[in-house]
């Protein structure tokens, strides 16, 4: 009867020596998975350009509809987009987008850290996509 | 001017031990966390202050500045007297505990002692005040006017009565080894290294003691009256704010009682395990045998699971008390048999 009591002791006596596997998040972070689709992203090209050429696929692809374009025209003829919003509140991280895209502009990205207090922040543009290049180098 | 003298001396023992003793009943729920972390492989509390060492203060703020509710069934004077009896009568334990030895102030021919009151029946004294500490539990569930409350303090009651027995009987073999219930005179039969201790004879006893301690202060395998998963935290269940809290810290104040008088009885106090020790001062030497027990509570308490009520009723009476009894029986005749 008491040499249980004595294993479970001394079991918990080697745990509490041994080093603790919390990982402490704000400080220490997780890499997402390999395959993780987080926040989407712009990429440029060569040039500094956007590569989007505001074809539209990606918003005829969206199953939540959250991607709008308005398309424009500049003066060697090259479509861009005018507008570029995506509601990231509706989207749901199926990575259609970056599937449909024909010219590689656009990316789910590994970013998932992602807070505010308003709707407004969610509500992505260009800038913002651009932006998020950042944190998938 | 002697009188004066001595009424300063005695409320500066007071202030401090009652000052050191609410500092280390605050540091030892943070030691407690901080043990149990570590044993289920996580940090425990590390966010306030460096190793969360300021926690208790934080925990403490906020214990104060919560809504103190008193339930509309209540018997509202039991209720909110009962936090007072449990806190009272942990901290009026620590009075006849002798945690250090005398020392000369230098200068003078002062001598202080190192203990508040030193008793003729300090050991009774200590039993006296310990199961008074059960009434503010079971007092404490039974006027808080809820159903798991009232069963927390009926368990609280029954098992303080079973366990009561046999931690009386159990003390009754180092009282008639010592001849004394006074705790100094306990203390210095002990001197003179570890081998003295009364541990050696009275293994059994130190054994029993533990267990019945454990349950006496309502402590992780025996803690019937607050089994969280049962009874949604038991006897406290109505308590909030400051008196939830007095409850929190009697039981803490309970278990550094309970692993002084440990100390006291079988590990010789402020003595040192070895002679040649004996120039490092006494209370350096409790204080370290003390963190041991309070160690070895936690630790317990991270390793065993809770009995249930049958298992604990069963088991203080068919295995402890017996033995308790056989351990007196033996050690009252050799006592007598040795002259």
């Amino acid at each position: 009867m008491i040499v249980p009591l004595l294993k479970g002791l001394a079991f918990t006596l080697g745990r509490f020596f041994s080093r603790p596997i919390t990982i402490q998040y704000p400080e220490q972070k997780v890499p997402p998975a390999k395959r993780w689709r987080g926040i989407q992203y712009f990429e440029k090209d060569e040039k500094g350009q956007l590569k989007c050429v505001a074809c539209g696929l990606c918003m005829a692809v969206c199953p939540s509809q959250c991607i709008s374009i308005v398309t424009a025209e500049n003066e060697q003829g090259r479509r861009y987009p005018l507008t570029y919003e995506l509601d990231a509140l509706r989207c749901i991280f199926c990575g259609y987008c970056e599937e449909a895209c024909p010219v590689n502009a656009i990316f789910v990205g590994k970013n998932y850290e992602w807070v505010a207090r308003e709707r407004a922040p969610f509500l992505m543009n260009t800038e913002k996509l651009l932006d998020q290049k950042k944190y998938n180098p | 001017m002697q009188v004066l003298y001595l009424l300063i001396e005695a409320i500066v023992k007071c202030v401090v031990v009652f000052a050191c003793l609410m500092l280390s009943v605050a540091y030892l729920t943070w030691l407690e966390r901080k043990v149990l972390g570590h044993i289920q492989i996580r940090f425990g509390p590390n966010r306030c202050g460096p190793f969360g060492l300021l926690q208790p203060f934080s925990d403490g703020i906020k214990a104060f500045f919560k809504e103190d509710l008193v339930p509309g069934k209540a018997d509202k004077a039991v209720f909110v007297l009962s936090p007072m009896i449990a806190i009272i009568s942990a901290i009026a334990l620590f009075a006849v505990i002798p945690f250090g030895n005398e020392f000369k102030i230098p200068g003078t021919d002062w001598v202080v002692k190192l203990r508040i009151a030193d008793v003729d029946i300090g050991l009774l004294y200590i039993f006296g005040v310990a199961s008074l500490g059960e009434f503010g539990i079971v007092l404490g569930g039974w006027s808080s006017g809820n159903k798991y409350g009232l069963t927390g303090s009926l368990r609280a009651a029954a098992q303080m009565i079973s366990y009561e027995v046999a931690l009386g009987i159990t003390i009754i073999g180092v009282i008639i080894l010592s001849q004394s219930l006074r705790l100094t005179d306990i203390i210095n039969q002990q001197a003179g290294g570890f081998w003295n201790w009364n541990i050696w004879y009275q293994p059994v006893a130190f054994i029993l003691y533990i267990i019945c301690g454990l349950a006496e202060i309502n402590r992780t395998p025996f803690d019937m009256p607050e089994s969280e998963s049962e009874l949604a935290c038991g006897f406290n269940i109505e308590y909030s704010s400051m008196k939830f809290a007095l409850f929190f810290m009697a039981e803490y104040a309970h278990m550094i009682t309970m692993g002084a008088v440990a100390v006291t009885l079988f590990w010789g106090g402020w003595q040192a395990p070895l002679p040649q020790l004996d120039f490092i001062p006494g209370i350096v030497w409790f204080c370290g045998k003390l963190f041991i027990f309070c160690f070895f509570f936690i630790w317990q308490r991270g390793t065993f699971p809770r009995l249930r009520y049958d298992q604990i009723m069963k088991f203080g009476w068919k295995i402890l008390f017996p033995l308790a009894l056989i351990n007196l029986l033996i050690t009252a005749l050799v006592v007598s048999l040795k002259g």
